[in-house]
């Protein structure tokens, strides 16, 4: 290890500079956030403000926030599962069968990464208008469903590029059903694909606000709405606490599935 | 018995990688597929394998037809040319995988396992991943996954492609002492004309989707039937010319320097003389280890063409001399076994010479294809077994 640092040249310092203004930028203002949801009010005028949990205390009391919390989570679980099955079986077609319109399927699964939240979440609503699908957590699991799964088509369709075909007829071969094949080699080797996939549609659903806002309808607020509807009143600490809670949830995800993925290469 | 009756594949409208194609195997048979890259050795091992649909013929298994099983419905296994071996499972879960499928009892399928993992030597990698093994133990433990399910008959897909020499010969031994063993039938695919030679039974070469030749590696070695068989086992040299006279016991063929060479029939009568009409254009074939390079011409009763010593090329075990005719054709290719008295010591580059060899060791062919042989001229042929030993020594004048 020391050797190959070694040979690394030194980066000037323009780029430290560039990096550092960088870093303070993007993480000030959520460290402030952090702070701030800590400390308790002062005492008076010129007292010091004092570390709390108090507005913690006030957040998890909240009933309203804890429906809140309670509709994400629902919404989020359902609409990931609906879209890691859905967008692993559409994975596996593209990669696998070759159907007329496949190379239009292909790229149709790209267009909800790049299209802009707002139409589609207008695009959506005008949609369950018109299908007479009443607003609420069904509508928008449908929602969180359409975009999830193209996260979840790209990660799983990734994992099977590298995907040695022979290991099926292997399987074939050894008596297994085609059933069977794919519960013992198929899935256990798409795997890891398969779960980063679930846990990006998780962490999008839950942190989704555009176009759960247009889908939502009365009385089903998930968190992100649940705060924005607060901010209306003012930033008050207890946002702080629950964006920090957020935050939190967020990047336990996220450090569950950029871990470097230990899963078995798909070929020998 | 594994009978192929026009068997042909086509892919898409109008490439057909295997052509009607009729083929017998027997059972315990080491039989070998041997061809060049694309002739669709692949496509025939994964039509009996169940991996690819016939277009059109018949694969019959003990009297069974058995082409519109799937291939987890026949008896059959392969050990496929990448191994694919299942990366997430171990050593041991991949031996087992196919004893799972159907349903071996607990037991028996430790027993089993044990077993396979000892008869490829890999008794101690039970616990391993597959990862973590090396090409030739990757190559074994595929082996093994296959045999441990006792196939009728296994299929090898150009198992031993992936490994360096040394390793693959080692393997070849192994896997024929398998074979002799076990007695199943092995299907084994190669491109590599000298392993299917060293281990097989019989051999069928392939060409263009066809097959050009079953028999066994003699047979297939000195007795080609059409030149391609002639020029893709082994080493040949090429002589063209016409026929100029055929006479009951021999053809006499002028060559391009007004020579006239002659051919026999061989001597155990297993290579009858061909039908051949005087202006044929046709090709004589010499394998390199039939012709001996002299200093002076020799007697009437060889062949001989005068040339220049244009190379010597010491190879260990012979020594190749390239010999430069002086009518300028092609140069011959003279192979010779290297003894106390090396090639080197007794030619220098430049020399006047002879090369030489008996009618009885050449082959005639046409231009493109086979001449045709007389019905009754195959009859004479005594019983294979007479073919097996060394080849027909010549005699006259060696180096000396
Ligand atoms: N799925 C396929 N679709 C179209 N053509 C194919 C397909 N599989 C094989 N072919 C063609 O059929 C021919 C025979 O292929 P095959 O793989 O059987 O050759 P092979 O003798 O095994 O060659 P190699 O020694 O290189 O493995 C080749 O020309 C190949 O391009
Ligand atoms: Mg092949």
């Amino acid at each position: 290890m020391e050797s190959m640092e070694k040979i690394r040249p030194r980066s000037p310092l323009i780029a430290k500079l560039m990096t550092a203004i960088a870093f303070l930028m993007l993480y000030v203002p959520l460290f402030a956030l952090v702070i701030y949801s800590f400390l308790g009010p002062s005492a008076g005028p010129g007292s010091p403000q004092a570390w709390t949990l108090e507005w913690y205390r006030r957040i998890l009391v909240n009933g309203e926030v804890l429906d809140a919390f309670n509709m994400s989570i629902y919404v989020g679980i359902w609409s990931t599962l609906v879209s890691t099955l859905l967008g692993t079986a559409a994975a596996l077609a593209i990669e696998r069968f070759r159907f007329p319109g496949r190379q239009l399927f292909d790229m149709i699964t790209h267009v909800p990464l790049i299209m802009p939240e707002i139409v589609l979440g207008l695009a959506l609503l005008i949609w369950f208008v018109v299908l007479r699908i009443t607003l609420g957590p069904f509508s928008m699991i449908l929602a969180h469903t359409t975009f999830s799964v193209s996260y979840v088509i790209i990660t799983v369709k990734s994992r099977l590029q590298g995907f040695d075909d022979s290991l099926e007829e292997a399987a074939h071969d050894l008596g297994a059903s085609p059933w069977q094949t794919f519960w013992k080699v198929t899935l256990p080797l798409i795997w890891p694909g398969v779960l980063s996939g679930a846990l990006m549609a998780f962490t999008l659903s839950f942190d989704d606000f555009l176009i759960t806002f247009f889908t939502a309808g009365v009385g089903s607020d998930t968190l992100p709405l649940k705060i924005y509807s607060m901010i209306k009143f003012g930033v008050s600490p207890e946002i702080n606490a629950l964006s920090t809670l957020m935050l939190g949830a967020t990047l336990i995800l996220v450090v569950f599935f950029f871990r470097p993925s230990k899963g078995a290469p798909t070929h020998a | 018995m594994l009978e192929l009756k026009g068997l042909e594949k086509k892919y898409g409208r109008n490439y057909t990688a295997v052509k009607k194609m009729d083929l017998t195997i027997r059972e315990g048979e080491f039989f070998s597929i041997l061809g060049p890259s694309g002739c669709g050795k692949t496509t025939l091992l994964r039509m009996i394998g169940g991996f690819e649909t016939p277009s059109q013929g018949q694969i019959i298994y003990d009297g069974k037809r058995i082409d519109p099983l799937p291939a987890n419905q026949r008896q059959f296994n392969m050990v496929f040319q990448r191994y694919a071996l299942f990366p997430h499972l171990s050593v041991w879960e991949n031996l087992a995988f196919g004893l799972k499928m159907k349903k071996v009892p607990e037991i028996d399928l430790r027993t089993r396992v044990n077993e396979a993992l000892l008869m490829v030597k890999m008794e101690s990698f039970a616990h391993r991943g597959i990862a973590t093994l090396s090409g030739g133990q990757q190559q074994r433990i595929a082996l093994a996954r296959a045999l441990v399910n006792r196939p009728r008959v296994l299929l090898l897909d150009e198992p031993l492609s992936a490994l360096d020499l040394k390793l693959r010969q080692q393997m070849q031994v192994e896997l024929l002492s398998i074979q002799r063993r076990l007695k199943h039938t092995f299907i084994f695919v190669t491109h590599d004309q000298e392993e299917a030679l060293t281990l097989s039974d019989r051999i069928a070469v392939m060409n263009g989707g066809n097959v050009e030749q079953v028999g066994t590696p003699q047979e297939i070695y000195e007795y080609p039937k059409t030149p391609f068989v002639a020029q893709f086992i082994g080493q040949v040299n090429t002589i063209e010319g016409e026929v100029k006279e055929a006479r009951p016991d021999t053809i006499l063929v002028s060559g391009a320097a007004r020579r006239v060479l002659m051919v026999k029939p061989s001597r155990d009568g297993q290579r009858p003389l061909p039908v051949a009409l005087p202006g044929t254009p046709v090709k004589i074939l010499v394998r390199p280890e039939k012709l001996k390079v002299l200093k002076s011409a020799p007697g009437p009763e060889q062949n001989a063409i005068e040339g220049t010593l244009r190379e010597v090329l010491y190879q260990g075990a012979v020594t190749q001399l390239f010999v430069m005719p002086r009518d300028g054709s092609a140069p011959l290719i003279v192979s010779q076994p290297n003894t106390a008295v090396t090639a080197r010591r007794s030619f220098n580059l430049g020399d006047k010479v002879f090369v030489a060899w008996l009618p009885e060791d050449c082959l005639l062919m046409g231009r493109e294809a086979a001449l045709p042989v007389a019905e009754n001229s195959v009859s004479i042929a005594p019983p294979l077994l007479t073919v097996v030993g060394p080849p027909p020594e010549s005699s006259g004048a060696a180096l000396a």
